[in-house]
């Protein structure tokens, strides 16, 4: 087998001769592209948005953008990979538990114990599984890696007995519920309904200051960047187009000799990882993670800004989740209680009418506008299909 | 290629049952290196069942060997390993993606998990030599679900290539095809053939009479005949099960099973 060596260096620059879209834009031209995509998203989220919004609106962007983290995982997953992960909130409320509890116990300083263990006050002493998360160096990559093994563990269970489809959705969705329920019983270790409250400091820094506030909303702006700049590379790379042969016909590619299994479980454990980051995240712009913020709803809201964004594309995840995220505040804000219509309503109308979402109506406007170069080249004239089959002749 | 061994598939006691219903029922055949086998049979002979076990999608007793190397029992993915490729009669090409993608990603099974990180840059040899092959060079970049019929069956033909199968198990290649399309991929089918084993289901019969050059006749799960196409021709089981009623083709010309 002459394994597939990548294309010598020198052409590295040269425009490769297909793209991953059809229609071929250059490789060099979509990189400028999207570098200056990512230098207009950075002037937004780091000059434009801190100088026209309040503390208090930025804080509220910063909370969106934690959701936007979680859409780029699922857009990873779901967009690309076909799978509905309802239960983004585990992965979520993972990362966001280890990194409250790391704050809470340095809150509560060496040798302490969090506030809310000695209000129930029925322990003498720290449980044993909190006691790593004292360490920095043992909280901060758990919030990524928990997630991620814990997506390991099921992904590896679940995609080789081939389930998918609903079913996928309704296992992960269970998994919130089952995570949820764990929570609140083990009220004494993990603040129950309340969850982990009252977050003051954030590594030396209070929390309270509106300067470190932003310092947060900075390092999450930072954050999401630099999830999206994976997610590209992820998506444009031959495993992102394994991936999308994976999702539409999974069966084809295993007669490729692929395991698609494996290939799944990449996407749903890298879309586990970007959830458990933004949890981390969420905590000290929020200063606050609870059951109520990880359980079957608000899993079912991060799949609804996808879909609304458009969840193959790698922006429309992104600009839906805080689309939705904005709206719900600001409506809700307004007319209580209706938000929850409103949003079902929503779902309903983009998965009937427009399952590419809002990133649809863009290209298809895109296509409007290249039309008829576009079906020059799409669709040939008879004398070129003839030719073609001449070839095959040979 | 590197791997350039021609090798032959041998079928023994092949028995495929779903619930009690026996759709291959002892089915050995042999099919030798470089051969393009018909496997011939009125619907529900067998044909694609038969395929489906030798290719693990369906369980099967008995054995199957693709050179020296036992089929039955190992996962599809494995299977496909080895060197055997199928299509089945309904294109199951990746519609969302490009000509070269879909070829690219058929080359690519035993890629290290590092070149899959990485972007494709250019057209890889073996899928450009398919690209010519099977005739779609112009159309490298068109999005595969915008394929004539035909063209979508050459490319499946052109993933099988680039995936370095040695063993093609066609299932239908030319239905609903026009009658240059078949012409087409008959010749594409000789082409394959020079360092491969092929083995087509087909319902065609003129394409059959052109391009076989082994028959065998498959019928309620088991062989009913094997030969040239003029010895099956000849067999008057044949003309009685397969096509109906006795004598039916006339006379064949000699030579034509070349």
């Amino acid at each position: 087998m002459t394994a597939v060596t990548p294309a010598p260096p020198s052409t590295a620059g040269a425009p490769a001769p297909a793209d991953i879209a059809p229609g071929s834009r250059s490789g060099g031209r979509s990189r400028l592209r999207a570098a200056a995509g990512f230098a207009f998203g950075a002037a937004l989220l780091f000059a434009v948005a801190p100088l026209a919004l309040s503390d208090f609106r930025l804080a509220l962007l910063a909370k969106y953008l934690c959701v936007a983290m979680v859409a780029v995982g699922i857009g990873i997953a779901w967009g690309r990979g076909g799978m509905l992960t309802l239960g983004q909130g585990v992965f979520f409320g993972l990362g966001g538990y280890a990194m409250a509890m790391h704050l809470k116990l340095a809150d509560a300083g060496p040798g302490g114990m969090p506030d809310f263990m000695q209000l129930y006050g029925q322990l003498d002493e720290l449980p044993v599984w909190w006691r790593p998360f004292a360490s920095p160096w043992f909280a901060l990559p758990a919030t990524v890696l928990l997630p991620m093994a814990v997506a390991f563990g099921l992904g590896s269970l679940v995609f080789r007995r081939r389930v998918r489809g609903a079913y996928f959705a309704i296992l992960s969705q269970a998994l919130a519920a089952a995570m949820v329920i764990l929570l609140i019983g083990q009220q004494g270790t993990t603040g129950g309904t309340n969850g982990l409250t009252d977050i003051q400091g954030f590594f030396g820094y209070d929390l309270d200051d509106p300067v470190n506030q932003r310092m947060v909303y900075f390092i999450i702006a930072g954050v999401l960047l630099a999830l999206l700049a994976l997610a590209r590379q992820l998506i444009h790379s031959r495993y992102g187009e394994l991936l999308v042969a994976v999702r539409d016909s999974e069966e084809r590619v295993r007669f490729l000799g692929y395991d698609p299994a494996s290939v799944k479980l990449v996407a749903y454990v890298v879309a586990a990882g970007m959830a458990g980051l933004a949890g981390a995240l969420f905590v000290p712009a929020v200063g606050i993670i609870s059951p109520a913020l990880i359980g079957i709803v608000p899993s079912i809201e991060f799949v609804i800004g996808v879909a609304v964004g458009g969840r193959a594309t790698l922006l429309g995840p992104v600009l839906g989740a805080v689309a939705v995220a904005w709206a719900r505040t600001a409506l809700s804000e307004r007319f209580p209680g209706t938000w929850t219509y409103l949003q079902g309503l929503l779902f309903v109308v983009v998965v009937a009418f427009l399952p590419g979402g809002l990133a649809s109506l863009w290209a298809l406007a895109r296509r409007r506008d290249a039309g008829p170069e576009q079906s020059r080249r799409g669709w040939p004239a008879p004398a070129r299909r003839r030719a073609s089959r001449a070839e095959a002749h040979r | 290629m590197s791997d350039d061994r021609l090798d032959g598939l041998s079928v023994r006691d092949v028995r495929v049952s779903f619930d009690g219903f026996t759709a291959v029922d002892g089915v050995s055949l042999e099919v030798p290196a470089g051969d393009i086998r018909f496997l011939i049979g009125p619907n529900g002979a067998g044909k694609t069942t038969l395929v489906d076990a030798i290719t693990g999608l369906v369980r099967a007793t008995g054995s199957v060997c693709f050179g020296d190397q036992e089929l039955l029992g190992r996962p599809v993915h494995r299977i496909s390993r080895l060197g055997i490729g199928r299509t089945f009669q309904t294109s199951t090409i990746f519609e969302e993606l490009s000509v070269v993608q879909n070829l690219d990603i058929a080359a690519g099974a035993r890629r290290s998990w590092a070149t899959l990180a990485r972007r494709r840059r250019g057209i890889p040899d073996e899928v450009a030599a398919a690209l010519e092959t099977v005739g779609l060079t112009g159309r490298a970049d068109q999005l595969a679900g915008t394929l004539a019929h035909g063209q979508k069956q050459w490319l499946e033909i052109g993933m099988l290539l680039v995936q370095d199968a040695r063993l093609l198990l066609l299932d239908e290649p030319v239905a609903g095809m026009s009658h240059e399309e078949r012409d087409a991929t008959g010749a594409l089918l000789e082409t394959v053939s020079r360092d491969r084993t092929v083995v087509v289901i087909e319902h065609d019969m003129d394409f059959l009479r052109r391009f076989a050059r082994s028959v065998t006749v498959l019928h309620a799960g088991k062989v009913l005949s094997e030969g040239t196409v003029a010895q099956v021709q000849a067999d008057p089981r044949v003309q009685e099960v397969y096509l109906g009623h006795p004598v039916d083709a006339g006379p064949v010309p000699s030579g034509l099973e070349a």
